[in-house]
């Protein structure tokens, strides 16, 4: 690369532009990717951390697909399940958003109904009728510790714990009993045959045939994380927020390799010159993307550095941000790997370069 | 170590015609001696060069190079041999606007597998026997414009050719500079041992010649016997 990192020292001003191009677009990427992993984990946390690798849904109707809200199955399900081979923990669980007061203070909240003493809840022994286990963002949202009491479809609770930090659908997670979740979900009283909960969270081996058991039971059973396209929100949200990476994404290959393009077309005639002096295609090729590679791991790195400094800077506030490997340094791999195809792409133009041309006036 | 051009014929598509740039050139160039090459525009002259430097492939005939035939040769063969045997003096000094006249000899060590910091004592050594020692430095736009043809004739040696090929080297010069940088070629044909083949339109330079071949019409009219090769 000795042509290359000359070129980027001599032509800084260039560079340097292209540089915070790169910059702007991997912090937008960081931050765009903070923030998806920040309101994907406020919606599903509560989901994905259940002590379950499947989840039962009661069949829904014609041309319906399946939903954690609206949705009830029946004792007699539940109790399918448990008898079936190969399922070693079917736990009834019952979910239903609403709100919560506690004093002046008033905050919207996921009640999830378990048994008690069930493995599905933070604090299972203490999610008894009457009580209720909060998540930390639930006490402080309702500004409550162990021990007071909030107000709940007009029941009185007591606050038996407050652990973990379980959110649905963007809202705090409170851990109840069946009976008392039942009370403040209004499908649970209208479904008939006597409603149980909103799922079944299960435990399987391998060996387990969830087809029969789905045919028995009368229920749809899909893995965990297929099941977190049944939280309303998750999908068009987390969607729409995917597609704006992916378009960040690309606009980053394709100004990486517009910025090349016309940087090696600027350069064709001092790449003439060099193949006339006996440079070879390949190694003129290398050193232009290894170019490209430095401006763009240069750039990356800046930009993911300022995203995790955001990331750092919000954790603790109401943004919901989260800074993990996967929110930080796969984007930024992905930028520098997508600009290296469109600057792989652009500096082609190289091997059509005659050096013919490098004789004559006409340079 | 010579250079021999044999029955070169390049034919190129014109239009719905084809236009004959060399027909039949025999040309050869001893080592230590410098060949001017003259004639009118439009006559040839490059043509002959670029076949001489292995840029194009004549249709007919050969190229040979230390007694090395080079047609038929691949793409890479050439772009080696040219890396190694050819020196080539381009009529504007094409060097590099990022890379002070040092790294523009450097470069050519380079481009050979070379490194840098192995070829400096070389680049060193050409950029004093052309009188630029001093400016080793600075990038092209900080040279005149001798200065930058004498950087382009230092790195035309920088990999010891066999054949020096020099391109209307003072086109873009006054009478003055122009003469001494034909005198600087001369004297390093002399000293390097290079087959030299100088193409010019200026007839004041071709007293400095061993030989004068005179280009017309794509033909090698006749060689003016000043044969005073040393």
């Amino acid at each position: 690369m000795f042509v290359g990192w000359r070129d980027l020292r001599f032509a800084k001003g260039r560079f340097a532009l292209m540089g915070t191009v790169i910059v702007l677009i991997t912090l937008l990427v960081g931050l765009l990717s903070g923030l998806t992993a920040g309101l994907g984990r406020q919606n599903v946390s509560a989901i994905t951390g259940l002590p379950a690798d499947r989840i039962a849904f009661d069949v829904p109707s014609a041309g319906q697909s399946l939903s954690y809200s609206g949705t009830t199955v029946t004792e007699s399900q539940w109790r399918r399940w448990s008898a079936v081979d190969g399922v070693t923990s079917a736990e009834p669980l019952g979910i239903t958003t609403t709100r919560a007061t506690s004093g002046d203070r008033s905050a919207g909240v996921s009640v999830f109904g378990v048994r008690p003493g069930s493995a599905l809840a933070p604090d299972g022994a203490r999610t008894r009728d009457g009580s209720v286990v909060l998540s930390t963002g639930a006490a402080d949202g309702l500004g409550l510790h162990s021990g007071g009491t909030l107000t709940l479809a007009g029941r009185k609770l007591h606050v038996t714990a407050v652990a973990g930090d379980a959110s649905f659908s963007h809202t705090p997670v409170i851990w109840t009993s069946l009976d008392t979740w039942r009370a403040a979900a209004p499908t649970a009283a209208a479904a008939p045959g006597g409603p149980t909960a909103s799922v079944i969270a299960l435990r399987t081996t391998g060996g387990v045939d969830t087809k029969a058991a789905d045919l028995a039971a009368g229920t749809r059973t899909v893995t965990k994380g297929d099941s977190l396209s049944a939280i309303g929100s998750y999908t068009s949200e987390n969607g729409s927020l995917q597609l704006m990476r992916g378009f960040l994404f690309a606009i980053s290959a394709l100004v990486i390799g517009a910025f090349f393009t016309v940087w090696t077309i600027q350069r064709r005639g001092d790449v003439a010159v060099l193949k006339a002096l006996g440079a070879s295609t390949a190694s003129l090729l290398r050193d232009a993307l290894g170019q490209a590679v430095v401006l763009l791991t240069a750039g990356t790195l800046i930009g993911t550095a300022g995203a995790a400094a955001v990331g750092a800077a919000l954790a603790g506030t109401a943004v919901p941000f989260l800074v993990t490997p996967t929110t930080v340094v796969l984007p930024a791999a992905v930028i520098i790997l997508l600009g290296a195809c469109g600057a792989a792409l652009a500096i082609r133009r190289i091997t059509s370069v005659d050096p013919l041309t490098a004789l004559g006036s006409a340079r | 170590m010579s250079l021999n051009l044999t029955g070169v014929t390049l034919i190129y598509p014109d239009g719905d015609s084809r236009l004959t740039a060399l027909d039949d050139v025999t040309l050869d160039v001893p080592p230590s001696t410098l060949t001017a090459v003259v004639g009118p525009s439009g006559s040839g002259k490059s043509s002959l060069l670029a076949v001489a430097a292995t840029l194009i492939t004549p249709g007919t005939g050969t190229v040979s190079i230390d007694a090395t035939d080079t047609t038929g040769m691949s793409r890479r063969e050439l772009t080696d041999l040219r890396r190694r045997k050819i020196g080539m003096v381009f009529q504007q000094p094409n060097l590099l606007p990022s890379l002070t006249a040092l790294e523009q000899l450097q470069v050519v060590a380079v481009l050979d597998g070379r490194s840098p910091a192995a070829a400096l004592p070389r680049a060193r050594e050409l950029l004093d026997a052309v009188g630029l020692a001093g400016e080793a430095g600075r990038r092209p736009h900080q040279l005149s414009g001798g200065q930058r043809q004498r950087v382009n004739i230092a790195r035309a040696l920088m990999n010891d050719p066999t054949v020096l090929l020099v391109d209307e080297p003072t086109s873009a010069l006054d009478h003055e500079r122009g003469r001494a940088v034909v005198d600087l070629i001369v004297r390093l044909t002399r000293l390097r041992g290079t087959a030299t083949v100088l193409v010019t339109h200026d007839t004041t330079h071709l007293a400095a010649a061993d030989r004068i071949a005179e280009v017309r019409d794509g033909r090698i009219g006749h060689h003016t016997g000043i044969e005073r090769a040393s």
